[in-house]
């Protein structure tokens, strides 16, 4: 049952209006469920080949040999792509936004990284002629140890699971293992308060567990174009993903999508585009790439897991005073997106609470596992899982009602949060009064009568001093270089004007029309 | 041996689109000859309804009925560049997109329309039923399509517009993370009762009450479908869903629906929604993103319900039968809260 609550913030609102706000039906709901709305893998191409990929057994191992001698033989194969055969075999997703170092190929070469990586692609007549060269594909492995915790990976004399970020946790700023929060002190709020409670939380990895997988299916076009049909969720950040990596112009590729089955995250990694376009560049047929089920489950990128320690001071009268949190997310064995995550998760600390004192440091570590994604609430479920459990424990340390205790500690209209911007437009009071009443659920009358609009701002709009950490050891940005890469990648200055053919050995990357700017620190690099 | 009740609650906020910003969104609306609108997108529809709630702006904005819009998703060539649909940002963004298109639109229409009624197009309004007519007078009136047509074949307009949304990128500080993250946060507060079974462990959902603010329920049934939808995914994350049943050790991975566990039909229990809207300043009507935030309350409130229940933390997520039953043992038997 939902209930529009049109009595609250009714002053803040036009109402008179005509179509927004009416519960019209879906302009697909039709389609959807009578079956006859297009996904990319209803487009059935005449000739079309299919594309499966041999994955590591290994978590961590070098590649020694790769022999696809008797497979390249088969009848029904069409052609072997190896990572050699991929034109910039070297990519993260965030340099769309100029954000990370590349550090994830698509066929591994020298090296895999965690159990499923792909390491060759098959091009076949049909999927069991794929499957069946495969299991002909002979790579030897010379395994090597692995690391799957996150603070384990942290240690020194941990596997180096990825050369990009020898440390085993990407690098901000260029300077630091984590993103920092700093708002006031909290070291003195733990020595004053009545009580401090440390926990410790755990999220799980967790499927997106679409209705349909991630797939495509790339077709020659005229003009040297390629049609790609796609379940993205992000349809010019896939494009622009595949002219990267398979170093074209953007306007070679046509991508048509836009009705998916379900997204929450798991299609923005663009897994099969760039090798399906590629197949089709090599056979100059139709190339259809979709994971099955157990693909999508075991390798299509989950939902990260990430660890998370808060600790809180909080005095009888029930009025949080300081929280320390440390957070690590855990990314697998390459980048994807959870550098991104990070940065969200150091802007949603403290969680929607008014503390004066806040202290967090929050680290993307890589281990030999999976790389995983974005999955909705990214950065900030597991964070509001720990927060919200850690809240009902000091609700309890104090005797407070849950409720009240959040009313009490909320952020209102005019507060400054911990990542120094003033709250505005904030309505978490009103959330917790309307919840209470619905589950008839006792609160007293003063935390009936608070508002988001009242008695926020004023002392609770200072910043508090707050001490810088002190300077960290010169680090040198070591980046060991792996025997995959075509083109250095780094280009820390824009690109100069290009004179007329010089030998250039090895171009620096271009943009492929997207925009670059780093998401960090707002600068072209 | 015993079954226990318990209540537990959590409170959220979320952010709205990509976090500082840098995510733009753009759109085009143009009108057919007979006065149809199309959108044209390269936005995905996930199932969120994408397509519904930029058809229902595309409309509101422009004064017609939300029959005579359509909304074209994603194609590269025709669509103009969009970031994507991730982070809640479909409405917030690509709302605004649609919206600034759409308003671009109007003004040609209802200059069009100024031109045949021979008036002054401040004069003019729209009545959302496919007319246009001069304030006060609504007998003085001309039909969206034959404007259409007048604009198309003898004024030689095109009614059509561009938008874009952007949130310009901003920097984040290394040394004490100061940044501007977002323009708005949508709140929820949600209240879980469970069921313990003692002997077993085994949790099972009463009921759900929760709160929602969502800025502006554009299509308050779209809403719902988020809201329901996320619920569950929610309870499913708290108690069921893990790809590594053994984290960190990443052995006994499942394969399929069968291996994997999510709740099934007999596991749902009554949810009870109630919908807020402050609105954004920087939403399209006030709208910010219902889609994410959902499922966040409710693992949280799951495992603050089984606290109040039998007196047991559990801080590992999913909150399986044997983690339940091993702390009530360790705690020498389940030890019930007052009852909330």
């Amino acid at each position: 049952m939902l209930e529009l609550r049109k009595d609250i913030f009714a002053d803040e609102r036009d109402d008179n209006l005509k179509e927004i706000g009416k519960p019209t039906q879906r302009q697909d709901a039709l389609g959807h469920v009578t079956a006859t709305s297009t996904y990319f893998n209803d487009h059935k191409l005449q000739g079309m080949l299919h594309l499966k990929v041999l994955r590591s057994p290994h978590s961590h191992a070098r590649i020694r040999r790769i022999d696809v001698s008797e497979a390249e033989r088969l009848p029904g194969v069409r052609r072997v792509i190896r990572g050699a055969d991929v034109p910039r075999n070297l990519n993260t997703l965030l340099s769309l936004i100029n954000f990370g170092k590349d550090d994830e190929p698509t066929l591994a070469v020298d090296k895999v990284r965690y159990k499923g990586e792909p390491i060759v692609a098959v091009v076949a007549a049909s999927h069991r002629e794929a499957f069946e060269a495969l299991a002909k594909i002979r790579v030897d492995y010379e395994p090597l140890p692995a690391v799957f915790d996150v603070e384990d990976a942290l240690k020194p004399g941990a596997p180096v699971v990825n050369e990009t970020y020898p440390n085993n946790a990407f690098l901000y700023h260029d300077l630091y293992d984590h993103q920092k929060l700093r708002f006031g002190d909290v070291e003195r709020g733990f020595a004053q308060a009545d009580h401090v409670l440390e926990q410790r939380y755990q999220m799980s990895p967790i499927e997106h567990a679409t209705t349909e997988t991630n797939g495509s299916i790339a077709a020659p076009e005229t003009n040297g174009r390629y049609v790609v049909y796609t379940s993205t969720q992000a349809l010019f950040f896939s494009l622009d993903t595949a002219a990267k990596i398979l170093d074209v112009p953007s306007n070679k590729l046509h991508f048509v999508g836009g009705t998916v089955g379900g997204g929450f995250g798991g299609k923005v990694d663009t897994m099969t585009e760039p090798l399906a376009i590629l197949g089709a560049m090599l056979t100059g047929r139709p190339v259809r790439y979709i994971f099955g089920r157990e693909e999508e489950m075991r390798y299509g990128s989950p939902r990260g897991a990430e660890r998370i320690y808060v600790k809180d001071a909080v005095n009888r009268d029930g009025r949080i005073v300081a929280r320390k949190v440390r957070v690590y997310f855990d990314s697998g064995a390459y980048t994807r997106l959870s550098s991104y995550a990070v940065i969200k998760c150091a802007a949603h600390l403290p969680g929607p609470y008014t503390i004066p004192n806040v202290h967090a440091d929050i680290y993307c570590v890589y281990t030999n596992r999976v790389p995983s994604t974005a999955m909705r609430g990214f950065g900030v479920t597991a964070v509001d899982f720990a927060l919200e459990c850690q809240m009902d424990k000091l609700a309890d340390l104090v005797g407070m009602d849950p409720m009240e205790f959040r009313i009490l500690n909320a952020y209102r209209d005019g507060d400054m949060k911990a990542h120094r911007r003033e709250a505005k437009n904030t309505a978490l009071i009103e959330c917790v009064q309307v919840a209470a009443e619905k589950a008839k659920w006792k609160i007293g009358d003063e935390f009936k009568r608070a508002s988001s609009r009242k008695d926020g701002g004023g002392q609770r709009a200072a910043i508090p001093p707050t001490a810088r950490d002190a300077s960290p050891a010169a680090r040198p940005a070591a980046q060991q270089r792996t025997t995959y890469e075509r083109a250095p990648t780094a280009a820390p200055t824009p690109e100069p004007a290009r004179t007329p053919a010089p030998p250039a050995p090895a171009p620096a990357p271009t943009s492929h029309g997207a925009t670059r700017f780093s998401s960090v620190v707002g600068r072209r690099r | 041996m015993a079954k226990l009740r318990g209540r537990g609650m959590a409170a959220i906020n979320y952010p709205i689109g990509m976090n500082l910003g840098g995510d733009p969104s753009q759109a085009l609306v143009h009108s057919n000859s007979s006065g149809k609108f199309t959108v044209s997108l390269s936005s995905t529809d996930l199932g969120q309804g994408m397509k519904s709630v930029t058809r229902q702006i595309c409309a509101e904005t422009l004064g017609v009925p939300v029959e005579d819009v359509y909304v074209d998703t994603a194609d590269s060539d025709t669509g103009p560049h969009c970031m994507g649909s991730f982070a809640s940002r479909g409405t917030h963004r690509v709302g605004n997109a649609v919206m600034a298109a759409a308003r671009e639109a109007r003004g040609v229409m209802m200059e069009a329309a100024a031109e045949e009624l021979e008036v002054n197009v401040a004069d003019l309004e729209t009545d959302g039923r496919g007319n246009i007519h001069v304030k006060g007078a609504p007998h003085r009136s001309i039909s969206t399509k034959d404007v259409a047509i007048a604009a198309q074949f003898r004024q030689g307009r095109t009614i059509s517009g561009r938008g874009i949304f952007l949130v310009p990128l901003s920097p984040v500080d290394p040394e004490t993370g100061e940044m501007s993250p977002v323009t708005c946060y949508a709140h929820a507060c949600l209240v879980a009762e469970v069921e313990v079974d003692d002997e077993t462990g085994e949790v099972a959902m009463v009921r759900m009450d929760s709160a929602y603010e969502v800025g502006r329920a554009l299509n308050p049934r779209l809403v719902e479908q988020q809201l329901v939808g996320g619920a569950w995914m929610g309870v499913s994350h708290a108690l069921f869903e893990t790809t590594e049943p053994c984290y960190p050790d990443i052995s006994h991975g499942p394969r399929d629906f069968v291996e994997y566990l999510m709740p099934g039909p007999g596991d749902i229990c009554p949810l009870d929604i109630a919908v807020l809207e402050r609105p954004a300043a920087d939403g399209p009507f006030g709208a910010k993103g219902p889609g994410e935030m959902s499922a966040n309350p409710v693992l949280p409130a799951v495992a603050n319900a089984i606290f109040n229940a039998v007196g047991v933390r559990v801080d590992d997520l999913p909150i399986t039968p044997e983690k339940v039953l091993r702390a009530i043992r360790a705690q020498g038997g389940a030890r019930p809260q007052a009852r909330r």
